[in-house]
């Protein structure tokens, strides 16, 4: 009786949850950092509320990137150096199936994370609270899209040895549209006009990496396995 | 109906490796009931035959085939079907062996805890089940990697010299193991530089540095 492609995908999330808690450090360090790199800025320039919440988004918004970028370079390396990511290859499911599954965990485990911690940060950078909702919504969107092309990323490298100055320089490229409507949704946010343009922006990006990432992330794998 | 010829059949495979020939034009037929063992000196190519008999590595030219049909167009029905053994025993450190074999085993087939524990006990290493893979010895991994070979409940075995690091009772029990699987009708390819000793169909393939 073979196992179907739902319940193997939930296999290997829990598979993913159960190793990243094993490992509680390796999961808070990209979130420390996270909280550490935006709470410089009030500390290294003035803590005017005016000028803080000028810079707000673009601080939160580079942090984000930065911190998931940390995370990144584990997606398909660690089962790739003790030889689990060969076994499951050839489990006799098919590779997308895997790489779904992968990327939907590490989204848990990082992008999840960053975006519920996400409020003590807007709380450093003088974010109001009413602009709470749409910095959350706009990060969630774009720690999953930001899953995504991290994954194509660590696949492409996931072979070379130094691969993760290389994953960044795949990476970051990509996810400039990302910085651009994320820290304008948050911006208007805080201004008190509708982010709605840039959130719809965000969303497609979203739903235009989600449906093809998965493709490009498996060829990518299946070439670094060879 | 199945009229296709129920084994492993490889034609003529090569591979290139950069500027290395490492395979030049290997060819195999295995059937149920048989074993293939393949030797050969350091760098001959005999991991590099395993990865491209797993559907891991494609070659640059033949073909590998599975009850008649090439490895790479049947390529998960294959799969379903082998149980392969690197030379690294493929475990998690933090995982227990027993959580190993649930998210690996678990990936092929529906199987209990209870099995998997039976499984290990048959190899020797029930008392490790609730250990992280970590803190146990070669050996200990290598019994580990054999029951999930075990488990697996695959028709084709390939193993990468499966007797490295185990004692003389380890390597009994592999054989025993080995011969167990071709009298149900499997068929195994095993990489290995000693001899292997067990009844049955054993066929020898050395390959040239």
């Amino acid at each position: 009786m073979s196992v179907g492609a739902w319940a193997a995908m939930s296999l290997i999330v829990r598979r993913e949850l159960c190793l990243s808690f094993r490992r509680p450090g390796q999961l808070l360090q990209p979130l420390v950092f996270f909280l550490i790199v935006t709470t410089l800025f009030p500390l290294s320039l003035s803590p005017q509320l005016s000028l803080l919440r000028d810079m707000a988004p673009g601080v939160l918004w580079v942090a984000a990137l930065l911190s998931s970028l940390l995370s990144l370079d584990s997606l398909f390396k660690g089962d790739a150096d003790d030889g689990t990511l060969e076994q499951l290859a050839i489990c006799g499911q098919e590779l997308g199936v895997i790489v779904i599954a992968k990327a939907v965990a590490h989204w848990l485990v990082s992008g999840a994370a960053l975006v519920l911690i996400s409020p003590l940060v807007g709380v450093a950078l003088g974010i109001p609270t009413s602009a709470f909702a749409t910095m959350m919504l706009s990060l969630g969107l774009g720690t999953v899209t930001l899953s995504w092309l991290g994954a194509i990323g660590a696949a492409l490298t996931v072979g070379l040895r130094r691969g993760n100055v290389l994953l960044s320089l795949i990476v970051l490229p990509l996810a400039m549209p990302l910085l651009i409507f994320g820290a304008n949704a948050t911006d208007r946010a805080i201004g008190g006009t509708s982010p709605a343009g840039a959130l719809y922006f965000l969303a497609a990006l979203c739903v235009f990496t989600c449906t093809l990432a998965p493709f490009a992330a498996t060829a990518a794998l299946r070439i670094s396995l060879e | 109906m199945n009229s296709a010829p129920d084994g492993l059949t490889v034609d003529k495979v090569h591979v290139w490796r950069g500027e290395r020939h490492v395979l030049k034009g290997v060819s195999l037929e295995l059937w149920p009931h048989q074993l293939l063992h393949v030797s050969g000196p350091n760098g001959a190519g005999k991991s590099t035959l395993l990865r491209v008999l797993c559907g891991l590595l494609r070659p640059e030219e033949g073909v590998v085939a599975w009850r008649g049909r090439p490895i790479l167009k049947s390529r998960l029905d294959y799969c379903a079907s082998l149980a392969y053994a690197s030379h690294d025993p493929a475990l998690k450190g933090d995982l227990t062996c027993l959580e190993n074999l649930r998210y690996s085993v678990g990936l092929r087939r529906h199987i209990s805890d209870e099995g998997l524990r039976a499984t290990l006990r048959n190899t020797g290493v029930e008392g490790c089940a609730d250990l992280p893979a970590r803190v146990l010895s070669a050996g200990q991994r290598r019994r580990v990697a054999m029951a999930r070979i075990l488990a697996s409940s695959a028709a084709l075995w390939l193993l990468d010299e499966p007797f490295t690091n185990l004692d003389s009772a380890g390597s009994e029990l592999l054989s025993t193991l080995l011969a167990q699987h071709m009298s149900r009708g499997g068929l195994a390819v095993v990489v290995a530089h000693q001899e292997i000793r067990l009844a049955g169909d054993v066929h020898r393939l050395e390959l040239a540095a």
